[in-house]
């Protein structure tokens, strides 16, 4: 399949199993609300080594949360519910309940309640103070600067991590210009993060290593400069490659970004030095949701 | 089916027990058990088609109409179901009620919601005093669900209420919130004296300036408090003022107390 004259392989994005929950943080100002939510989501790029993948999902306009201040959801996700509640519980005390203003809810009512302010509560030292509110359990925690609010529970769902689709330049810059304008696109996709710095991965992994303590090393058949020394996917006149990491709530919200993503790539095509999209995949020995280009783009 | 609908035949001269006209009783029976299920009047058990005509089927909604005001219990236990009065309603009105909704047009007497665990109930009327208390000699008052009082209340009310909400639209008498375990209540009109008496935790809500504060609660301030219009905001079920009222009443002077007891009760008093 050939689009603006950019070729789409005919292979698959091999995605796994997670659990996600989303998380919805307001505060005084949209400025605060995405201070606390940035630094929720910090470190939170990929399972193998931060508990936790996490993102901002969307900024909320203030008719669309809860308290009627402004807000940002954020999606989280991780391999197993202990972990993305530890993760959730531990994030939320270090990043959220000490960000000025800020105040927490679930943004999933679906699915299995997992602690959000549960035990953050007990930072009150027994003045918090429980409310229950339309059915909801509701902690206000005095703190500092007056009081923080928190939602008991969030909801943990299952979800699919790992969806990615491969970007094939002649240049490094052509590379990342590609990339924004899919992050862009995929943006505006709910229910989707893109974990990796800026949305954008220039380190893809195989599984496996040479070094027995390590379970993936550098994904050396798309590294550029090896093209002469392993057994290379790339032809010769592509510089650079850089991927997109998709974490989605359902499999048909990870096929869309991808499809949105895929088109503004394409949509700059083979006059910005974009050459191909590919996928990363693993033979099917990683996980059982298997993301089709051609299908997805057809 | 249309909803099944009793009408008092004459004015009662004594009070009446109607716990057992709920859905949860009726929901098995056909119309003709209905008519003749045994209701107790004084020392005696009298046929419901004696004391009421009776039409409609569904007992998923049932309306009393007529002389009301010696009806006791209504909605007693109720899980499920509309209950409608069309005018004033006696005693203990959704005593021990756990679901389902109660609409009065008119007021209630004393014990109102006394012991509530869920539900809905609407009252445009006033309410007698006890509304939404634990029955004497009892330690748990209401203890889940909602109650919006158009009117005023009488004393006493949320005595040892321990979680839902009260909202009154009118004023209280005294006591209120006396003894309160946890729970909110919202009042928009005046208040009576000994407020929170006794209180341990739980919420006072009001939009004007109580007559005293109780010397056994500190002032702790004026705030701007974030559960405030997201609490408003779930009255919006209600016909009531208080969901546009969030701006307004989400600063307030907080005081807690009662301090002869566990002293984390608060008075939340709108600033103006």
């Amino acid at each position: 399949m050939i689009k603006n004259g950019v070729t789409i392989d005919q292979t698959f994005a091999e995605a796994f199993p997670m659990r996600a929950t989303r998380i919805i943080i307001t505060a005084q100002n949209a400025k605060w609300a995405l201070i606390a939510a940035t630094a929720m989501t910090g470190f939170a790029t990929s399972v193998i080594a931060c508990g936790c993948e996490a993102g901002i999902e969307r900024e909320m306009a203030p008719e669309e949360t809860p308290d009627g201040r402004p807000g940002v959801a954020v999606l989280l996700f991780a391999m197993g519910g202990k972990t993305l509640a530890k993760q959730v519980e531990t994030r939320a005390g270090q990043c959220v309940l000490t960000a000025p203003t800020t105040a927490l809810f679930s943004g999933l009512h679906d699915g299995d309640p997992i602690a959000l302010g549960k035990n953050l509560r007990f930072f009150g030292d027994g003045y918090q103070i429980s409310k229950k509110i339309g059915g909801r359990r509701y902690w206000r925690v005095p703190v500092m600067d007056g009081e923080f609010l928190t939602e008991e529970t969030t909801g943990m769902v299952s979800a699919i991590g790992g969806g990615n689709f491969l970007i094939l330049a002649e240049s490094q810059s052509q590379a990342l210009a590609a990339c924004e304008a899919a992050i862009e696109a995929m943006r505006k996709i709910p229910h989707v993060i893109m974990p990796f710095p800026g949305g954008v991965v220039r380190s893809g992994s195989k599984v496996g290593s040479k070094y027995k303590a390590l379970n993936a090393s550098t994904n050396d058949a798309f590294c550029p400069t090896l093209k002469g020394q392993t057994q290379t996917e790339l032809s010769p006149e592509i510089e650079s490659v850089m991927e997109i990491v998709i974490d989605g709530l359902t499999q048909e919200d990870i096929q869309k970004a991808m499809r949105v993503g895929i088109e503004a790539v394409c949509a700059l095509g083979a006059p910005a030095g974009i050459r191909r999209i590919s996928a990363g995949n693993y033979g099917g020995k990683l996980g059982p949701f298997l993301f089709h280009l051609q299908e997805i783009m057809a | 089916m249309s909803a099944l609908t009793l009408t008092l035949k004459s004015p009662l001269a004594q009070r009446l027990d109607v716990s057992s006209l709920t859905f949860d009783h009726l929901k098995d029976l056909d119309i003709a058990a209905i008519k003749t299920k045994l209701l107790p009047l004084g020392n005696r058990s009298i046929p419901l088609q004696e004391l009421f005509s009776v039409e409609g089927q569904d007992p998923s909604e049932i309306v009393f109409r007529g002389k009301t005001h010696k009806l006791d219990k209504i909605g007693h236990g109720m899980t499920s179901g509309l209950i409608l009065i069309e005018g004033d309603a006696g005693s203990y009105l959704g005593m021990h009620m756990k679901g389902g909704e109660i609409r009065v047009k008119g007021s209630i007497d004393a014990y109102g919601a006394c012991e509530m665990r869920n539900g809905l109930i609407l009252i445009e009327g006033d309410a007698g005093d006890f509304l939404g208390a634990a029955l004497p000699g009892n330690k748990k008052g209401m203890a889940g669900g909602m109650v919006h009082v158009k009117g005023s209340i009488g004393a006493r009310a949320g005595d040892h209420m321990r979680r839902g909400a009260l909202i009154v639209d009118g004023d209280t008498g005294d006591y209120l919130g006396a003894r309160m375990t946890a729970g909110t209540i919202v009042v928009l009109g005046r208040t009576g004296r000994y407020l929170g008496f006794a209180m341990g935790r739980g919420t006072l809500l009001l939009a004007q300036p109580p007559q005293e504060i109780p010397p056994t609660f500190e002032d702790c301030g004026t705030h701007t408090l974030g559960f405030i219009p997201l609490l408003l905001k779930s009255f919006e079920v209600l016909n009531s003022p208080l969901p546009q009222m969030a701006e307004r009443m989400k600063r307030v002077r907080r005081y807690t107390g009662d301090a002869c007891g566990l002293g984390k009760g608060e008075i939340l008093v709108a600033a103006t």
